[in-house]
């Protein structure tokens, strides 16, 4: 950054004009307001950070206080009996995220190994686009799809596995479709980085493409990778809109993977309208154990993406 | 590129030597899951846009844009509004709000700790679960006022936006050859000029860009306005202070509470034809704002 620092001090008038000076001073004035002002808005995101885990911890003690160590191990939400246990709603995020993850990361990497190694370039364009575009459509537009068209498909067609249609492996699905295209984005965007250089080289060497993918585009960017892979993660960890309509909404705990149950968003969503006193409490105390699991999630993602961006500028 | 295309059909280098015939064979068997995965990937997305379509198409009619929700039948005019009013203002607060901060990280911040805490937390917050924000504004705004009004709603969106624009305002600053801000200081322009005048006309079309981007995200959101503004049956033109209806919560819960009605299930398929739809116009009409800042 340069600094232009205002040349003229009250002593030093350089032969200026008093009309002049006074200009001086006043482009000086301005010039603090301005850095003030603009220092008070960049503040202002640490303020965000800080008040949205005050007034969740604030507002969800009442519950942490009243069931301790209970709250976490406690396997069933019964609002009517005051009961609340949040590992129905732990256990379903969990098993959600990683049946995304386990389905969105090797399709992920496949469509951006085919973007960047593959395709030809007339269609790399419109296809990397549409990708990006598809990353924008809104999480509810997921979520009717999958309670109208797949989870009656599910159930039709694979009565064993999927007995209800909805379930904790359908809202995974989901969420899978949901985070491919996200993930992609930023593979394929992490790939690029790769010098055209390097890449060349290793095939002028004889490389195959998956040995070009694989011993020189991977290890330079792994950090990349596994970042993007990680706030994919988040974001399945986090969605509420996708997951609500086909998790089946189960508030008691059931460890299996194709039955009914519930996450710590949808759980939320579904019951915080009609909630008054110690459950609107514990809904809240959910939502910062969300909010904490997820922060940590993210800045793990964006301290890998950053060391990324610190070696490999583009 | 070619190097490879050149190796695979050089009579030298393709033997029948069973090291070059496994590689060859693995590397197809590999190319292959790629394709095999972009199809899979995009046969998913094509299937969801081609129920989108037929669904919302055939639901769609004059009367969806022009009459109210109601518990039967009705439109989705009250809620169409609401949406624009809401995502307008969150878009203004959060434009405000997003430029200045972005250029003081870009500006002034520089390398600074505090600079990079916040970048951190930025980019954190850019990604933070949007019910979680929902939350927030419930708990510091609805809970002591004590209802539901649109002004919440407004400011969750406006929450979630600011991240967006702060991030794309501080790159596209950066972008800004410092060149420029040396040339401009060297005439006599102080700092604040030069931010004003050289700086943002630079990395105009990449800030607007990130504005509307960013525009598209909250328009589709619906998981922070369950707890702020909620929903309502009736117009309502700038009452701010009560609830307001909204598109995307009235596709929930023509989905969820009403979805034993059919004509309900229709106009939320037509709705999500009409969200997706401006969302993606939004999309591209951000990229051609940026395409033309290239060209």
């Amino acid at each position: 950054m340069t600094q232009s620092t205002s040349g003229a001090s009250e002593d030093v008038t350089l032969g200026a004009s008093p009309t002049e000076q006074s200009a001086v001073k006043r482009n000086r004035r301005l010039d603090g307001l301005f850095e003030h002002t603009t220092r008070g808005f960049a503040l202002l995101v640490l303020l965000l950070l800080g008040t949205i885990m005050m007034s969740l911890v604030i507002s969800g003690w009442p519950a942490l206080s009243e069931f301790g160590w209970h709250f976490f191990t406690e396997d069933r939400w019964a609002a009517n009996l005051d009961r609340f246990g949040a590992l129905p709603a732990i256990y379903g995020t969990l098993v959600t995220s990683g049946i995304a993850i386990a389905i969105a990361v090797p399709v992920s990497m496949g469509i951006a190994i085919f973007l960047t190694e593959k395709c030809p370039a007339a269609l790399r364009r419109p296809l990397g686009t549409t990708v990006e575009l598809l990353a924008g459509v809104p999480s509810i537009i997921y979520g009717m799809w999958g309670v109208e068209v797949l989870a009656p498909f599910l159930q039709s067609h694979f009565p064993t596995i999927f007995p209800a249609g909805t379930g904790l492996a359908t809202a995974g699905l989901i969420l899978a479709v949901m985070i491919i295209p996200f993930i992609t984005a930023i593979t394929r965007d992490v790939m690029l980085t790769v010098p055209p250089m390097v890449r060349e080289s290793a095939y002028g060497l004889g490389c195959t493409t998956w040995e070009v993918t694989r011993s020189v585009i991977f290890p330079s960017v792994k950090g990349g990778l596994v970042g993007g892979v990680i706030l994919g993660l988040g974001r399945a960890l986090g969605e509420t809109m996708a997951v609500t309509f086909v998790i089946g909404n189960n508030l008691f705990f059931n460890p299996t993977v194709t039955g009914q149950g519930t996450s710590i968003a949808a759980l939320i969503a579904n019951q915080f309208p009609e909630a008054d006193g110690l459950q609107r409490s514990a809904l809240l105390a959910l939502g910062l154990m969300l909010f904490v699991i997820t922060f940590i999630v993210l800045a793990i993602a964006r301290v890998m993406l950053n060391r990324m961006d610190r070696r490999a500028p583009k | 590129m070619t190097e490879r295309t050149m190796s695979e059909s050089s009579p030298h280098l393709t033997p029948s030597n069973p090291v070059y015939r496994r590689r060859r064979l693995f590397n197809r068997v590999v190319m292959a899951f790629c394709m095999a995965a972009a199809a899979f990937g995009i046969i998913w997305l094509l299937l969801i846009l081609f129920s989108l379509v037929t669904k919302g198409a055939s639901a769609l009619e004059l009367s969806v844009f022009t009459e109210r929700t109601k518990m039967t039948g009705g439109g989705l005019g009250n809620a169409i509004l609401g949406s624009l009013i809401m995502t307008t203002l969150a878009t203004i607060v959060g434009t405000i709000v997003g430029v200045a901060a972005g250029t003081w990280l870009a500006e002034y911040g520089g390398k600074s700790r505090l600079a990079s805490f916040i970048r951190f937390i930025n980019d954190v917050l850019l990604s933070a679960p949007s019910i979680i924000v929902g939350l927030y504004i419930y708990a510091i705004l609805v809970l002591p006022s004590g209802h539901f009004s649109g002004w919440a709603g407004v400011a969750a969106l406006a929450v979630l936006i600011i991240p967006v624009v702060i991030r794309s305002t501080e790159d596209m600053l950066k972008l800004v050859p410092n060149s420029l801000r040396e040339a401009a200081s060297a005439l006599g322009a102080h700092r604040w000029l030069v931010v004003c005048k050289v700086c943002y006309s630079g990395a105009r079309a990449g800030i607007i860009t990130g504005i509307l981007l960013g525009c598209a995200r909250i328009s589709g959101e619906t998981a922070p306005l369950i707890f702020t503004s909620l929903n309502s049956n009736q117009w309502n033109f700038f009452d701010l202070n009560s609830e307001m209806p909204n598109l995307p919560m009235t596709l929930y819960q023509n989905m969820t509470i009403n979805s034993f009605i059919p004509r309900q299930v229709e106009l939320a398929w037509a709705g999500a034809l009409i969200l997706t739809v401006a969302i993606l116009l939004l999309n591209i009409v951000a990229r051609v704002v940026s395409e033309r800042r290239k060209g």
